[in-house]
């Protein structure tokens, strides 16, 4: 079983303590997640959190089924890949010159991210794409000077039809993807 | 109907069935135990330490199947449940425990008894609140028992704050949970439920594993049916102990780290294992790499999160164990196993594990094997940890059905005074036998004065071997004898002691004096506590040393093993 990156999406109740009890069950049970997000969902009770979580197909499966043991936790999705939209947001402040200012917004420009604040000594920029745009952003702006790195965290919807934890007034009921045994199935 | 929020506590308890609840009161919990006395349908047991309550909670739910209550004050109440939650959440027992909290105003500011309890009890609960406004108390009592008792059991905390005991609303009951993000699976799936019979039907070498999950699901006939449909031997983990009879042929007992040799043999060699409510903890499976190398497993329990954690699995099953057998049962065609139980009764010859030592010692597998004997196997017992523990599992023969309480995931010692206690109130007309260690004995004896005040005709055997014994072993096996912090040299005199508390004791030093004490225990109406001075150089076995395979047991040395 390959280790790499997956993202879950999860619908969870929008209550205070939500996150510790998610945030505690990841750090207890050992499981390595590089990010977290949470946001309101569609509906106002309910809030949507994208993990990317660091393991296996075991190690994911644990962690999708300790998540289902938390009472708050509704439903959890694991994004394909190739048929999913994963994006985070980052903003970046490198110092600048009058030298070499043009320089930076040239690469900002290539990357397609937004100059949003320019002063004496820095500029401000906002950037949005997955991951690894960043990351490779970041490192071509390094010889400037980062002053500060400020990353949202991925979030992340499946393409097309589908809809990633899908809220379903019918959530109470037998509709619950969680305990069907063809989860576990899969991993015969 | 305006009520308080404190009545409204009292009146929701009311609906979800409690009689008796265990506690301590304090300043923020008051003016709930205030209104107790409007509600003498609930019986508040005094206890003298709140662990004492949450386990005494726990013994009364494991014996009952009713959910215990226990009740503490805010900070220092709250956070001596704490040992008690946790162990309760290891073995999936259904306790709610009920706290005071400071007043809302207060809380976040480091006021008098203020503890973050929620924060604190968050991996030790299956789920906790803290209710901030007073008409979510029904709600949240309901949602707590619901909870507790329902799906894979566990300690559900519901943290008050003390000016809501006091304010007026609109007492309204719900009828209905409504939890979106928790709905157990109960009935197995078919096409699944039909792969298990098909690997049952063809098995040669089958045998059934059963679990706490088959005690919590009361699934006593399904398991023997199952067990006596296609003669599978049955072997019981730790908390599996009492799900099947002891006195069944097809009984082997315990596998694992103390299990008996011909038991832990026979999941080896097995080509299928039904586990049933069981979670192939490490105790069980040891070296995992090598359990049980030529076995499919069938893996049956309602926390589908157990299911492919430690071990593969080629049919998951998820459902309430007494359900899934129920459906399954019927499509298990009868079989006989002939090779396969002959063969394992030829390891049971040869590989005598239970057979007692020819030793004039006082030794408390002997003490054990006549409490047995004389019950007939047929007392509610209950244990500390230890090497008592693993002795009582191993040389007591129960014979009835969820009759027998310890701390099996946890291990957590001190258990065995306050469970008994709970075990006694949940089944007044039962003979409750509880089994200590001298150490376990040692942090809970508190309760004895509960026991005595609530005339709970407890009989405590004490199995004084002046040694945190299971830790000495360890020590001695592992540590070249390096008994650091092992000793106790100054015990109390138990006796004297029980006699402060007005409890009937005597001491036992010599075998033949064990039949009469056990007798007299037995025969006296009241608690009755033995201390049994015992061999303090005993160590248990069989013996699988922990992270090996049972290639590595230990049966019964003749010199003692080396594994240093
Ligand atoms: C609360 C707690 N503290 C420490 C331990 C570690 N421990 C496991 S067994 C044991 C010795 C128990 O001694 P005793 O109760 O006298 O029973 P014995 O092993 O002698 O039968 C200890 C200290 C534990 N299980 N629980």
């Amino acid at each position: 079983m390959a280790i790499g990156e997956h993202t879950l999406v999860a619908l969870v109740l929008h209550q205070p303590g939500v996150l510790n009890r998610i945030s505690g069950m990841f750090r207890r049970r050992g499981f390595n997640i590089s990010s977290l997000t949470v946001g309101q969902s569609e509906s106002e009770d309910l809030a949507r959190m994208t993990f990317v979580v660091q393991g296996d197909d075991a190690t994911v499966e644990q962690v999708t089924k300790q998540l289902y043991k938390l009472v708050d936790v509704v439903r959890v999705t694991d994004l394909d890949e190739d048929n999913s939209i994963v994006r985070e947001m980052a903003l970046v402040k490198v110092s600048a010159t009058n030298q070499n200012r043009s320089e930076i917004i040239q690469i900002s420009e290539i990357f397609r991210s937004k100059i949003v604040d320019v002063g004496a000594e820095t500029v401000v920029i906002e950037i949005t794409g997955d991951q690894s745009k960043i990351d490779r952003f970041i490192i071509l702006l390094q010889p400037f000077g980062i002053r500060e790195v400020m990353r949202t965290g991925a979030v992340a919807m499946s393409r097309g039809n589908a809809v990633t934890a899908q809220i379903d007034n019918n959530v109470s009921g037998a509709s619950r993807v969680n305990n069907r045994p063809k989860d576990y199935d899969q991993n015969l | 109907m305006k009520l308080t929020g404190a009545q409204m506590v009292c009146e929701s308890l009311i609906r979800e069935g409690v009689d008796t609840m265990f506690g301590i009161p304090g300043g923020a919990i008051l003016p709930l135990y205030q209104t107790f006395h409007q509600y003498p349908q609930l019986k508040h047991i005094l206890v003298r330490h709140e662990q004492g309550a949450a386990m005494a909670a726990d013994g009364y739910y494991r014996v009952t199947g009713k959910v215990g209550v226990a009740m503490a004050t805010s900070g220092p109440g709250a956070t001596n449940l704490v040992t008690g939650l946790a162990t309760a959440q290891m073995d999936s027992t259904a306790i709610v425990a009920i706290t005071g909290q400071v007043s809302r105003g207060a809380i976040g500011k480091d006021a008098f008894q203020e503890c973050d309890i929620t924060g604190v009890t968050l991996p030790v609960t299956k789920h906790n609140y803290l209710v901030m406004d007073i008409h979510d108390i029904p709600r949240v009592i309901k949602e707590a028992f619901y909870l507790a008792k329902s799906g894979r059991p566990g300690p559900v905390l519901v943290d008050i704050p003390k000016d809501l005991f006091t304010e007026e609303a609109e007492f309204i009951y719900p009828e209905t949970v409504e939890i979106p993000g928790y709905n157990p699976t109960l009935e197995g799936n078919m096409s699944q439920i039909k792969k298990a019979a098909s690997l049952i039907n063809s098995a040669k070498k089958p045998v059934i594993l059963s679990g706490h999950g088959a005690v919590l699901s009361r699934a006593f006939d399904e398991v023997k049916d199952l067990a006596e449909r296609a003669q599978i031997p049955v072997i019981t983990t730790l908390l599996g102990i009492s799900s099947f009879p002891e006195t069944h042929v097809l009984s082997l007992g315990m596998p694992g780290m103390h299990g008996v040799a011909y038991a832990s043999m026979a999941l080896d060699q097995a080509d299928l294992i039904v586990s049933l409510g069981a979670r192939f903890d490490d105790r069980v499976t040891g070296k995992l790499s090598s359990f049980a190398p030529n076995a499919k497993i069938i893996h049956i329990d309602i926390d589908p999160s157990v299911i492919g954690q430690n071990v593969r699995t080629q049919v998951p099953l998820v459902g309430d164990v007494k359900s899934v057998l129920q459906t399954l049962i019927p499509q298990v065609k009868q079989n006989n196993h002939e090779d396969w139980v002959q063969h394992i009764e030829e390891m049971r010859i040869n590989h005598p594990s239970l057979r007692l030592k020819e030793k004039d010692n006082l030794t408390q597998q002997y003490i054990i094997k006549k409490i047995s004997d004389i019950t007939q196997g047929g007392a509610v017992v209950v244990t500390g940890v230890g090497q008592h523990q693993m002795w009582t599992a191993q040389y007591y023969t129960f014979s009835q059905p969820n009759s027998w309480v310890t701390s099996g995931g946890l291990g957590t010692m001190g258990f065995e005074v306050p469970a008994a206690m709970g075990a006694q109130v949940g089944k007044p007309d039962s003979v409750v036998w509880s089994i200590c260690g001298d150490g376990g004995f040692q942090m809970t004896l508190s309760d004895l004065a509960t026991i005595v005040e609530n005339k709970l005709p407890i009989k405590f055997a004490i199995m004084n071997n002046h040694f945190l014994g299971m830790v000495r072993q360890w020590q001695h096996l592992f540590y070249e004898d390096t008994f650091t912090a092992t000793q106790y040299s100054g015990n109390p005199d138990f006796v004297k002691l029980a006699e402060a508390y007005g409890i009937h004791s005597f001491r036992v030093t010599e075998k033949s004096e064990v039949d009469n004490a056990i007798t007299d225990a037995m025969e006296h109406d009241g608690p009755v506590l033995i201390d049994f001075m015992v061999d303090p150089e005993e160590n248990v076995y069989p013996m699988i040393p922990p992270g090996e395979s049972v290639l590595e047991i230990v049966e019964e040395p003749t010199e003692e093993p080396t594994w240093r």
